[in-house]
């Protein structure tokens, strides 16, 4: 359960967070979306604990993350662009973050597989294409079996091959009962994985609820159309 | 012990930096050269002393606001982890202060060792040229995260931030000194001076090594009060708690800011 209540935050004179409050249950898989600058990726960060809140309080699965890092234990995450020490080799990566999480892997192996990573692990970071590297991002979040993933355009340079058997990943982790939290300007892609959607413009939540009421109540086949609908409403 | 594990990896990283290892050679040729062409051990390890108090600062000042930059994006996967961030600036500050101090050592060391002159220069003057690089190491590594901490998202601020404190501390502090001696040279300025040259760590380091090699016609007019007021010995020791609590103070602050920080 991921309880947020009231969280503002500026950065500078920016409003980025304006009073949000939201409650995502455990178990669901929701896409937040909106324009660019309305506040999804200060969202993640403040879940994370990377960004810390002018105002408001966030609780997840019970923890009130006030400074604390022990419930990140229950987190995976996936970042936009993942980048590593250059030097460091794959092998020496997962080791590292097995070392810093304190805790063995459960499926290491299986995504090693399913990424296609097995050949890489002895290669320094620095000479893998960026889809690579996205590839063992998704490694690092998904190794531990966490239970919230949140995953920030998680398919952004992934091969098409690799982006499918992301998904099928994922998908079986949402039957699992996992709580998915994604981020990603493919639309398509929210429709694939998630069921609730939460659409956020200029750092408040203008609609949060099932995706597929969202599309019925806006009167359009995709949610594509329907959220582009509404930014055209909110800009005019 | 997180923090260890985060050293532990980040030496195995910088270690395979060309950087650092170029960093370490041109401190061994350097070094070398001065022994073979600049007239023995303690002439030798004075050269390497002003070269030391200019490159030292200069170097960890820019490779710590530039590693900082480069860690950004790793910076932030690895707060994503059980992590604290008190534990993970320990891990990036060892991970590259110590290195950063590990080069200099060996590679000014190593020439002075087989060469043999260690045994002109003394035990007492290789741990002092050492052990101000040592600290001068530490410091400019805090100071330059303390500007990468200060304007990580705006690199370019940060790193001419940091170029302009060297430019000033290591440059023009020295002439601004003079000039306020010359302006106000009708008043008695000694514990002025004394406080002047506590502010500038590089001052303080210059003092560091002019006492221990006792050369009062080089010392400039910081380290000829120094030693007026405080004696060789005690004003040795005066400028090694400076500049213990210089290696202290912006590692606090670095440490503070870290943990304020949205990422």
């Amino acid at each position: 359960m991921i309880n947020i209540q009231g969280l503002s935050k500026k950065f500078g004179s920016l409003q980025v967070l304006n009073d949000l409050t939201l409650n995502i249950p455990s178990g669901q898989a929701t896409g937040i979306v909106g324009p660019n600058g309305s506040g999804k990726t200060t969202l993640i960060k403040h879940l994370l604990g990377l960004v810390k809140p002018d105002e408001g309080s966030i609780e997840i699965n019970g923890v009130h993350l006030n400074g604390s890092y022990e419930y990140r234990k229950d987190i995976g995450y996936m970042p936009q662009m993942a980048q590593y020490p250059e030097n460091m080799k794959v092998r020496e990566l997962i080791d590292f973050i097995i070392k810093i999480r304190g805790e063995e892997p459960v499926y290491e192996s299986e995504l090693i597989e399913l990424f296609e990573l097995g050949k890489e692990m002895q290669k320094p970071l620095r000479t893998l294409s960026g889809g690579t590297k996205q590839k063992v991002g998704g490694l690092v979040a998904l190794m531990f079996d966490p239970s919230i993933l949140i995953l920030d355009e998680p398919t952004a340079g992934l091969d098409p091959k690799s982006s499918f058997r992301f998904k099928q990943w994922i998908k079986r982790e949402k039957d699992r009962g996992k709580t998915i939290l994604l981020t990603t300007h493919i639309m398509s892609e929210i429709e694939e994985l998630a069921d609730y959607l939460v659409l956020l413009v200029e750092g408040k939540v203008r609609y949060h609820g099932k995706q597929s009421e969202f599309i019925l109540d806006n009167e359009e086949q995709r949610l594509e159309g329907a959220v582009a609908k509404i930014l055209e409403e909110t800009a005019a | 012990m997180k923090a260890l594990t985060i050293i532990s990896y980040q030496w195995k990283d910088l270690f395979r930096d060309k950087w650092l290892i170029g960093y370490a050679l041109i401190y061994l040729v350097l070094t070398d050269a001065l022994i073979r062409f600049g007239g023995g051990g303690p002439k030798a390890l004075m050269s390497l002393s002003n070269i030391m108090l200019l490159f030292v600062p200069l170097v960890s000042l820019i490779y710590g606001v530039i590693y900082l930059y480069q860690s950004r994006e790793f910076v932030e996967l690895l707060l994503a982890q059980p992590l604290d961030r008190k534990s993970l600036f320990a891990g990036l500050y060892g991970g590259l202060a110590i290195p950063l101090c590990l080069a200099f050592v060996v590679g000014a060391g190593l020439p002075v060792f087989y060469s043999g002159a260690w045994v002109q220069a003394g035990w007492e003057t290789i741990f002092t040229v050492f052990g101000l690089g040592i600290a001068l190491s530490l410091i400019f590594v805090a100071i330059g995260y303390l500007f990468g901490l200060k304007y990580f998202h705006e690199r370019v601020k940060g790193f001419g931030y940091a170029l302009l404190s060297w430019l000033f501390l290591a440059v023009l502090y020295d002439g601004l000194i003079l000039l306020v001696v010359s302006t106000f040279s009708e008043y008695p300025l000694e514990k002025a001076m004394i406080a002047l040259s506590i502010i500038n760590p590089i001052d303080l380091a210059r003092i560091g090594v002019l006492l221990n090699f006792d050369i009062s016609a080089l010392m400039g007019y910081t380290g000829a009060v120094f030693s007026r007021f405080f004696g060789s010995y005690l004003g040795l020791l005066v400028s090694i708690g400076f500049l213990m609590l210089w290696v202290a103070i912006p590692t606090w602050q670095g440490l503070r800011l870290f943990d304020k920080k949205d990422f």
